[in-house]
């Protein structure tokens, strides 16, 4: 997005919050590989290194009431959403005070104080949820809400997501299909497994508007955002289709096998962090030692919470079948 | 209970839905021809004209995304009730079911309920075929999260519904579509029958039929026979498998020593062996004077031609036979 130095002085709050908000969650990630190959996290996680503008930028855009289905690579997305980091850090070693008392995990996050209704592990199954979600704030005629169903690339060719966007589209529901185009379905590249790779046009047998932006752009996410936010409050779903890419490997069993050094040391190069504090010394909005200022914020929010989170305790075995049904 | 009349299965499922959308604003009823159509059952007949379009509300032949949307709508304040026109039609949106509705109250830490119920008519005996007459009941009571009715009577079939539409977890609630027709006696007032709560629908001393469903109506059929000869046959109708209650299982296990467990679904791997087991795990098993018995399905799809389909399920003939075996 070409922008002004006035726009960009204008929105220097916008700015210093984007990109703090963008190195906490890169931080964050960075931190959960770290303590994994320490052996402190158990099981699997899914990183999105690369794609912090996607999930921050989305999320910059929404209100705080409206509602968030995050993906099985959410990270971003619930700590642009406002999940209290620690907790979620909590949850990432698996411990009794994490957001899901230890019993959820990286890939299903929630924090329904904060409007995310919980990260979730099976690709598309978000989006039926969404359209449920939506279907409350039509029917309870809520105000000023929307909710934002975040996909992949991989989850576009579910049955689940097509099923979903015609739902939305035939009963104008303010659901938000935000398609985050990271290239790779865990290992298999877009070209392979469609036949036309311009994404906005799923939204065309819906008969949905699409929106489109550069997803390593964070100020262009949630410019975009904040369009189609005010035109599915008027008009029911849109599609936005998020262009960026995951340098981190899928999970911790990705060996890289299927892209090259140099493909991935092409998209480190631009990776929205570094794109936008180019932007934003170019501009003078900050100067660099601002900017390192800001990444010592990151580093300070996420070392706390990794010093909160091993101090917490581990969740007791006992009366586990009675958290099964609600009372 | 004060005045009773007579209605059948069919009218007191609606009278349960009807009166519970009355009482509650947030339940509604969505699924797929439910409007002027009434449903393939004919069950929501002047639904769509007393509440509208908006509270019954017709879906897209589109069950992932109508369920699922069932889930989103139960975890943000609404109490949906889904009709899927076919239990087989389940199969098509396992997903929803099985790896979304039945696992977020526990996933998310309790941060959530989902009070969904989804209504469908299972059972063959209609000439429907493979696809349109299966009992899968016991694949959702393996499931921890949901829970699982099976009416046998219009009086059973009201007051469960009820308390299912009340009930703060998704509830598989299987209607018996052969006995849609069927009429019994249902209070004038309002009542309710507490779901987990076994119920006995014949007092007997010498043995017990252990049923659910469709069967109960043929083990009490069986159950007159066998008086004649003096064998005086206890049947005890479960209604509700998830939760079992197990404590009237054992219960007549113990008082007649003598049990057949009894149901339409294929018998293999049926949810009989968790009732055999449940005695067998019991002190009731020291009390049993011969092995149990089982009338299930038989292990194969259901055939199209009328005698092939009689063959395939039980009948108060082969229930009788059993009982005799054993005494």
């Amino acid at each position: 997005m070409e922008c002004s130095k006035e726009y960009l002085e204008e929105n220097r709050d916008l700015c210093r919050t984007l990109m703090l908000r963008m190195m906490t969650v890169n931080k964050f990630e960075e931190t959960a590989f770290w303590l994994f190959g320490q052996g402190l996290v158990h099981g699997t996680m899914h990183l999105g290194i690369g794609e912090e503008g996607t999930g921050i930028g989305t999320t910059a855009a929404l209100e705080k009431g409206d509602y968030v289905l995050a993906t099985h690579r959410g990270h971003g997305q619930a700590i642009g959403k406002g999940v209290d980091i620690n907790a979620m850090m909590a949850e990432i070693l698996a411990r009794e005070t994490g957001t899901n008392r230890g019993k959820g995990g990286s890939m299903h996050i929630c924090d329904y104080d904060n409007g995310i209704l919980g990260a979730n592990g099976i690709l598309g199954a978000n989006g039926p949820i969404a359209c449920g979600a939506a279907l409350t704030i039509q029917m309870k005629k809520i105000p000023n809400r929307v909710v934002a169903c975040f996909l992949g690339d991989g989850a576009s060719n579910e049955g689940a997501i097509h099923e979903s966007m015609n739902l939305a589209a035939a009963w104008k529901l303010p659901v938000l299909f935000v398609l985050v185009n990271n290239t790779y379905g865990m290992s298999t590249p877009l070209r392979k497994v469609v036949n036309d790779m311009d994404l906005t046009k799923r939204a065309i047998p819906y008969g949905m508007e699409s929106f489109e932006c550069d997803g390593n752009d964070v100020l262009e996410v949630y410019e975009t955002v904040k369009r189609a936010r005010e035109y599915a409050l008027e008009n029911g779903p849109a599609l936005i289709v998020e262009h960026t890419y995951r340098t981190s490997g899928h999970s911790k069993s990705d060996g890289n096998q299927y892209r090259t050094k140099e493909e991935i040391q092409y998209w480190k190069d631009r990776s929205p962090i570094i794109r936008f504090r180019r932007l934003l010394v170019e501009n003078g909005i900050f100067t660099e030692t601002e900017i390192d200022e800001i990444q010592q914020q990151a580093d300070q929010i996420v070392d706390g919470a990794v010093e909160y989170a091993k101090a917490q305790p581990q969740p007791k075995a006992e009366n586990l079948e009675a958290d099964v049904y609600a009372v | 209970m004060g005045e009773m009349r007579e209605i059948t299965y069919r009218d007191a499922v609606r009278e349960a839905m009807c009166e519970e959308m009355r009482r509650d604003e947030n339940v509604f009823f969505m699924g797929e021809d439910i409007g002027v159509y009434c449903g393939a059952f004919g069950v929501s007949k002047g639904m769509i004209q007393e509440f509208g379009e908006e509270r019954v509300r017709e879906t897209p032949i589109s069950e992932t995304a109508f369920v699922g949307a069932g889930i989103g709508a139960a975890v943000t304040g609404m109490r949906p009730i889904v009709e899927l026109m076919f239990s087989d039609f389940m199969a098509v949106c396992y997903d929803q079911i099985i790896n979304q509705a039945a696992k977020m109250h526990f996933m998310f830490a309790g941060k959530v309920r989902v009070p969904m119920v989804i209504r469908t008519p299972a059972g063959g005996g209609t000439g429907a075929a493979a696809q349109h007459s299966q009992s899968l009941e016991q694949m959702y009571c393996h499931v921890p999260g949901l829970k699982v009715v099976v009416p046998s009577t219009p009086y059973d079939a009201k007051g469960l519904l009820k308390s299912a539409i009340r009930d703060n977890n998704t509830v598989i609630f299987l209607e018996q579509k052969r006995l849609y027709k069927e009429k019994g006696l249902v209070p004038e007032e309002e009542y309710t029958i507490p779901l987990g709560k076994a119920d006995i629908k014949r007092r007997g001393s010498d043995v017990s039929i252990i049923t659910y469903g469709r069967t109960v109506q043929m083990s009490l059929l069986a159950a007159e026979r066998l008086a004649k000869d003096g064998i005086e046959a206890e049947v005890l109708d479960l209604r509700t498998l998830s939760p079992l209650d197990t404590g009237a299982v054992i219960e007549t296990a113990r008082k007649t020593k003598r049990v057949v467990v009894v149901h339409e679904s294929v018998q293999f791997a049926g949810f009989g062996g968790e009732i055999v087991s449940t005695i067998a795990d019991s002190e009731a098993f020291y009390y049993l004077d011969a092995p149990i018995k089982r009338v299930g399905g038989l292990c194969c799809p259901v055939p199209f031609n009328p005698q092939l389909e009689e063959s395939v399920f039980p009948t108060p003939e082969k229930i009788e036979a059993a009982v005799r075996s054993m005494l």
